[in-house]
């Protein structure tokens, strides 16, 4: 499975030097690729032009008109701002609690360490739902409903059974001599798991933190659920409002969405291995 | 997976300096004491966060609440009458079927092209890596914003998807394919197999890595065809990640809301009403806890059974 989060990333395949490249496959693949994206492209299309709530959007902007995603963003930075903490919350959280957790499923002799095990793949299967159903009660006893800090911890539930697993997975197959060496050292067993169980599980970490982030930052379920007020609102409640109340002005609606796509679309970009990985290796397991 | 001794081994042993467990002895105690703490924050967490919510909803399906709830804090206990009241309503029965028609419609539909798409990705041709990333997409965006790029494309009047079949004469009028009961769930489904095409493809697409060359290039030599090589070597081999795949899907599809609130809301005339969508509406529009929690419930027996199937699947995983 380590090959899953190092090796298999979605990178291009090189054509062998003996064929020549498949041409025809590569239009084929890009017919594919506009048909299944095209809504996206849409989206944005939509944004980009002024008069979008008639029929007659055009196939491409003729201009390039940001009034929609000037009128968004005056009504949704500030949603967007708490997304973003709200998302950044959860990951601190989930990778505190799984980071500890994966290295003693993964290195002890732990009684009992496998019915934890067994547990966290259960919790895969607890709808959302049912969740906020007995939290918002449980919420409003703790005073935590409207806070951020209730919607962080719900959020952080997300990541948390996959980052276990996922840290587990890699862990295990670190080699055992290397530990050794640091318990000879001296170091006790945090320590062992900082400086040395850790660094070298970086790139599980960042798999875990990412799909995270991601979670938390699609999390509608919670927002829509433990928030009462207007105190904490995320951008994906945010864009669910500003539907119900601008149905027909298509255009800035568009552009709200546009804007809370934009983590989606940087991390494909920037972490695309870590994201092709998180999918395969965090599920098969 | 060639390291399929590995994965039937043991946990590896205990980190040195550290000797094996002395039974009852107090160092051996502190010892996994000491151990436990790793694993007692994530363990708190998860039973405030899954196990507590699984109990409490089935005690308040027991309980009546009301919107004076909130202001009195009492929800006393009712006995059955939360379970009777739901299961003779119509909208019940309604969103159970609903709930099925939507999971196991869009599982068809999502492995299907899945597995079509992983297929052809396994050709090399240039920029195939690049072309597999940006599928991703539609899976990456939040669940809401999806249904809400979709309203704009599926709006009966100024939807592009009405506008294109009418301008290539495909279809005389306007198709409400939101606004009417006879379309709402099956474009709710059609939406959600878009979001759930990539997931299937790239697990499918890892499970197809793992099949040795040989085994495919042998087969053609004894002359089978595609579909024959499919059904009678890709497949079989294939068996394990698909098990995975259709019972993760179905786990994450069943208990799907976020898309059919942005999409119709459960509308029109409760078309679009699912397990989900009922827990939300009974809960959190009418404040009836109780009633809503029943349905949770329900809900989570559905998943059970097939949470049976997904250990049986991983038991692998769960051992190693």
């Amino acid at each position: 499975m380590s090959s899953t989060t190092s090796g298999t990333a979605a990178r291009g395949v090189r054509p062998t030097r003996a064929k020549r490249p498949d041409y025809l496959s590569a239009a084929a693949g890009t017919a594919i690729l506009a048909v299944l994206l095209f809504p996206l492209y849409w989206m944005v299309n939509t944004a980009l032009q002024p008069d979008a709530a008639l029929a007659e959007v055009r196939w491409l902007p003729q201009t390039l008109d940001l009034s929609n995603f000037r009128r968004a963003w005056s009504s949704q930075a500030g949603n967007l701002l708490t997304s973003i903490l709200v998302a950044l919350g959860a990951v601190a959280v989930c990778l505190a609690l799984a980071a500890p957790a994966a290295y003693a499923l993964a290195r002890f002799r732990l009684p009992g360490g496998r019915a934890v095990v067994f547990g966290t793949l259960i919790t895969q299967m607890v709808p959302g739902i049912v969740v906020a159903n007995a939290l918002y009660n449980a919420y409003v006893e703790l005073n935590l409903v409207n806070s951020y800090l209730g919607l962080i911890l719900a959020d952080a539930s997300l990541g948390l059974p996959f980052t276990i697993i996922l840290l587990r997975a890699f862990m295990v197959s670190i080699p055992e001599e290397v530990l050794e060496a640091g318990m000879v050292d001296g170091a006790g067993r945090w320590l062992v798991m900082l400086r040395i169980a850790l660094p070298m599980s970086r790139n599980a970490l960042i798999t875990g933190g990412l799909f995270t982030f991601l979670f938390a930052w699609s999390d509608f379920l919670f927002a829509l659920t433990l928030n009462t007020t207007d105190a904490v609102k995320p951008v994906t409640l945010g864009i669910y409002e500003y539907l119900g109340a601008h149905v027909g002005d298509w255009g800035a609606v568009m552009a709200v969405a546009t804007l809370s796509s934009v983590p989606a679309a940087v991390l494909l970009v920037v972490a695309q291995r870590y994201v092709a990985a998180g999918i395969s290796g965090g599920s098969i397991k | 997976m060639t390291t399929a001794v590995d994965e039937t081994a043991q946990p590896p042993a205990p980190a040195a300096g550290e000797r094996p467990p002395r039974s009852r002895s107090g160092a051996g105690r502190r010892r996994v004491l000491a151990q436990w703490l790793f694993v007692a924050p994530a363990v708190l967490y998860m039973l405030m966060y899954f196990s507590f919510p699984l109990v409490r909803n089935v005690v308040m399906s027991f309980q009546s609440y009301t919107p004076a709830t909130y202001f009195t804090g009492e929800a006393p206990f009712t006995g059955l009458d939360n379970w009777r009241a739901v299961l003779s309503d119509e909208l019940f029965a309604a969103s159970l079927w609903h709930t099925l028609l939507f999971t196991l419609g869009s599982l068809a539909g999502q492995f299907v092209l899945g597995m079509a798409l992983a297929l052809f990705f396994q050709r090399r041709f240039p920029l195939s890596g690049l072309m597999r990333s940006l599928l991703l997409l539609p899976w990456l965006i939040p669940m809401v914003v999806a249904g809400t790029l979709w309203r704009r494309v599926l709006d009966q009047e100024t939807g592009v998807l009405n506008g294109a079949l009418q301008g290539l004469q495909l279809t005389d009028s306007a198709i409400p394919w939101l606004s009417s009961p006879d379309f709402a769930l099956l474009s709710v489904i059609l939406v959600n197999i878009w979001i759930g095409i990539p997931f299937n493809m790239v697990i499918l697409y890892g499970g197809l890595q793992e099949i040795p060359r040989e085994i495919r290039e042998a087969a053609v030599l004894d002359g089978a065809g595609f579909f024959r090589r499919f059904f009678s070597v890709t497949l079989p081999m294939l068996k394990p990640v698909v098990t995975v795949v259709l019972v993760l899907g179905f786990m994450s599809t069943v208990k799907i809301l976020d898309l059919i609130l942005a999409l119709t809301n459960g509308g029109p005339a409760h078309a679009t009403e699912t397990l989900g969508t009922h827990t939300y509406q009974l809960s959190f529009l009418q404040l009836d806890f109780g009633q809503g929690a029943v349905v949770g419930n329900i809900l989570i027996l559905v998943s059970m059974v097939f949470a049976v199937i997904y250990l049986r699947a991983n038991r692998e995983g769960v051992t190693r």
